[in-house]
């Protein structure tokens, strides 16, 4: 494996996702990551500076929506959706000290 | 000895567009609605909901984008902001870094220092998000999902600003065009165009620019004067004190008139944009550009040449109307119909721009029809009400936009031009009066005045206040 993933790596990448990870998993992401980076560097190898970036899977392009109010009001199946609700909102925890 | 410093800004401006519908799903986006009641699964990003892209959307970014003399990525993708906070369900937010709509432009803007061009990097489409309130009582906070997904551009301009006069005028001068091109009412207090000040501070000559800080919560023109003012002083502050500036983000209290760094221990600034896969891209013709330019309203700069030429009013005038495009709608409905355009204007210039101020309101807020302008215009010239009456009338028309002729005759405005009627007062005025008679033909001729008054009174208001003038000077000679 070429690419060695560092343990602060990992913690960073854990706070961006919000993983927490034990030790034992810390050290399979690890060795996980480093392979799928061991991949890509395969695919760069590969001259591309000719070739578009792909920006989808399909050939399609121009999906639009006219400006059009087709939804009414919903908010009784939608937050039947909510962990906690109050007053008509979502309740989530206190997100300023 | 004093160094001498010069402050560099950019601005990143978002602004609220006026398409009836969110950006990607076909909920409402109308003000003052109960909390979610214009949400779908979409905006409020539940699993396996798919976004569609709203073409008004699409069409307004051009239309702006091209008004600012900017290029056309005839080929542009969305991609997913990541960031994990409440106000955002999908835990991303759908913008576009890779390939914004629009990019490479400029605006020309206009202080006491003369002319300028300020470059516009690019203009990207994305959406805003939900909003939270705390609440104190339970310890939470509470999500209202109604703004998420309503569409924004957000303007980013090259660091080619240097005080607080260039930034208001560049922000004057988007806010016109925008408004002009009907794609938003960009009122700041309301938030429907907020702008994100980023500041260096440099030597007075040095070619490299210094640390910046972005400022955020700038909802008045004065609260972003005072915050350049703020932070342009913190940051030679530090700098003379051989400190340095952290690049960081800050939020305005413009109360404190200080600005405090927002807390920025977990969230790493670490977005992983990626493009987003449930979003095919666009691709703009040569057809669809030229169609959008086709259809582009006359602008600020060539209303104002026009109204020049057009119509015999004064510059300052012509710049104030078309400063706002409401006012500039109504003046020359308004004109059009009664063809007295330097009328209009002097009422619009006037009475209106003064209510506006007593209001504290803003000329998008003006809310009366021109037609009613027009008739009352057409009541003052042919005598009918005089213009003391017409002020009043014209207070009722801005405020509840009544119709001034029914108005005068439900209320019995109108002035009194029966001469015979208001010679009788005239004459028993000066016979109650004889101190003032006596007084006028003593020599002094401003006594007329309190003669004047009097039968104003006495004929409450509605006489002519030239023809009584010419009967008391009659009388008084006899
Ligand atoms: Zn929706």
């Amino acid at each position: 494996m070429a690419n060695i993933i560092s343990d602060e790596t990992i913690e960073y990448v854990g706070i961006l996702s919000k993983l927490e990870l034990s030790d034992q998993e810390k050290e399979q992401a690890k060795k996980d990551m480093g392979r799928m980076l061991d991949y890509i560097d395969m695919l760069n190898e590969l001259d591309t500076s000719q070739v578009e970036p792909m920006s989808h899977v399909f050939p399609v392009h121009n999906v639009f929506r006219e400006d059009v109010v087709v939804n009414q009001d919903q908010r009784d199946e939608i937050l039947v959706n909510a962990p906690e609700q109050k007053d008509g909102q979502f309740q989530v925890p206190k997100t300023v000290e | 000895m004093a160094r001498e410093y010069e402050t560099v800004i950019g601005l990143e401006v978002h602004v609220e567009l006026a398409t009836k519908t969110k950006i990607f799903c076909g909920c409402s986006t109308e003000f003052g609605g109960e909390p979610n009641t214009h949400t779908c699964p979409v905006c409020t990003g539940m699993p396996g909901s798919l976004p569609v892209l709203n073409k008004q959307v699409v069409e307004y970014a051009m239309a702006v984008g091209l008004a600012a003399n900017c290029q056309i990525h005839q080929k542009c993708k969305f991609d997913r902001k990541n960031y994990f906070y409440p106000d955002n369900p999908q835990n991303y937010q759908i913008s576009q870094l890779y390939l914004p709509i629009c990019h490479d432009g400029w605006v020309e803007i206009e202080t006491e220092d003369g002319k300028k061009k300020v470059g516009i990097h690019e203009i990207h489409m994305e959406e805003d998000a939900g909003k939270l309130i705390h609440d104190d009582w339970e310890d939470c906070s509470l999500v209202d999902y109604n703004r998420s997904g309503v569409p924004l551009i957000e303007i980013v301009s090259e660091p080619d600003m240097r005080s607080a006069q260039e930034v208001i005028a560049y922000l004057d001068k988007l806010r016109t065009i925008i408004q002009y091109l009907g794609a938003s009412d960009c009122k700041l207090q309301e938030g429907s165009m907020r702008a994100d000040v980023n500041l260096s501070v440099r030597e007075k000559g040095s070619d490299t620019f210094g640390t910046r800080t972005e400022m955020k919560n700038l909802n008045s023109f004065k609260a972003i004067a005072r915050a350049i003012e703020g932070e342009r002083e913190r940051q030679i502050d530090l700098l003379e004190d051989g400190q340095a500036v952290v690049q960081e983000t800050r939020r305005w209290d413009d109360n404190k008139e200080c600005s405090y760094p927002m807390r920025s221990k977990e969230d790493a600034q670490d977005y992983r944009y990626f493009p987003d896969p449930d979003l095919v891209p666009v691709i703009i013709s040569d057809e669809w550009i030229a169609d959008i330019k086709s259809r582009q309203p006359e602008l600020r700069t060539e209303k104002l040449e026009r109204y020049k030429k057009e119509f015999d009013i004064p510059q300052y005038d012509a710049e104030i109307l078309t400063s706002s495009k409401k006012l500039a709608d109504i003046f020359e409905a308004s004109a059009a119909i009664c063809q007295k355009p330097k009328k209009v204007s002097n009422w619009l210039m006037g009475e209106a721009l003064r209510l506006l101020k007593e209001h504290n309101q803003e000329p998008e807020d003006l809310n009366f029809s021109p037609e009613n302008l027009a008739k009352l215009i057409q009541l003052a010239d042919e005598g009918t009400i005089n213009n003391k009456v017409a002020k009043e009338v014209f207070e009722k028309i801005y405020s509840e936009n009544i119709d001034p002729k029914q108005y005068v005759e439900e209320h019995g405005l109108k002035s009194v031009s029966d001469e015979g009627a208001l010679r009788s007062v005239i004459e028993e005025i000066v016979a109650a009066n004889p101190q003032s008679v006596e007084d006028y033909k003593g020599g002094k001729k401003k006594a007329i005045g309190f003669l004047v008054g009097q039968t104003m009174k006495a004929m409450k208001g509605k006489a002519d206040p030239g023809a009584v003038n010419k009967i008391l000077q009659e009388v008084l000679e006899k």
